[in-house]
């Protein structure tokens, strides 16, 4: 188990940075586990018909991606108290290529007498951010 | 639109849902966890919890259960179709954990119109047994306007 020494930790260091690449696989993958299977997610001629360039990502596999970072850091899911995002931007999901998110999480609070450290991440695809306001509070 | 009425209307729990440890599994890795809480019964209860742990967004899978009641709801009048997701909040006050059984309660937290879009907050409480409160997950969808 990562043990973190809240003493040493600084507001705006950065905790890690993780690329993740999403395949239309891995949007299939996240409709069955999710449960939404809004074709949007897998078929482009449904995601054109409603206006869109074509099949974009689930947002909450990208939310949920995201705060991936934030858990490795901390080392245990569980002690992700509170997490939210906005949703600011598609992610286009190329049937060939995928799209790569990246994201970073740097240290935007220290709550030493609560043990708790808001997480603050940025979630970027073809250098855009998608997420807004993403931040997650974790106890260490 | 959204009818504006249905501001602060309860919708029933909902049956509950039991939380299966292959679930977590299929869900972390949906989402591209490696953390070994998500996965490993061992490593899960050598941190202290009961069994494998689902990630911090997997309270989803029960926000949606409710969810799907109010965009049934003839009252709400919701036309999914011009449903997009603005934003998203989950608040634990415990990680779910395999082996919970939950039952979630939505309200409708707040209904606001923006020229011919409206913008609907949820907010889900999702309770183990003996109305134990596990995680509140607060949902805001934006409703398009027809054109």
């Amino acid at each position: 188990m990562t043990h973190i020494n809240i003493a040493a930790l600084e507001v705006g260091q950065v905790i890690g940075t993780t690329e993740f690449l999403l395949t239309r696989d891995s949007l299939v993958r996240y409709a069955g586990a999710s449960g939404d299977f809004n074709p949007i997610h897998y078929r482009d001629d449904v995601a054109k018909s409603v206006g869109l360039d074509g099949v974009l990502a689930h947002g909450m596999l990208t939310m949920g991606a995201a705060v991936q970072v934030a858990v490795d850091w901390v080392g245990d899911a569980g002690k992700v108290v509170d997490y939210g995002v906005r949703f600011t931007k598609p992610v286009f999901v190329d049937a060939q290529d995928g799209a790569v998110l990246i994201v970073t999480g740097k240290i935007g609070e220290i709550d030493a007498e609560n043990r708790e450290v808001r997480i603050d991440l940025t979630a970027t695809f073809n250098e855009t951010a998608v997420l807004g306001k993403a931040q997650a509070r974790v106890r260490v | 639109m959204v009818n504006p009425n249905v501001q602060g209307k309860k919708y029933p729990a909902t049956n509950p849902y039991l939380v299966g440890r292959e679930k977590i599994r299929e869900f972390a890795h949906a989402v591209k966890s490696t953390n070994p809480i998500n996965l490993d019964v061992f490593a899960a209860q050598a941190a202290g919890y009961n069994d494998v742990v689902a990630p911090p967004t997997f309270a989803v899978v029960i926000q949606e259960r409710s969810l799907a009641t109010v965009l049934g709801d003839p009252e709400a009048d919701i036309d999914f179709s011009r449903v997009v997701h603005g934003d998203q909040r989950f608040i634990h006050a415990r990680p779910i954990v395999a082996g919970d059984e939950l039952v979630s309660v939505l309200e409708v937290a707040s209904v606001k119109t923006l020229g011919a879009h409206s913008m609907v907050t949820f907010e889900t409480k999702i309770y183990a047994e003996g109305d134990e409160l596990v995680c509140t997950a607060i949902s805001t969808l934006v409703v398009r306007g027809g054109e």
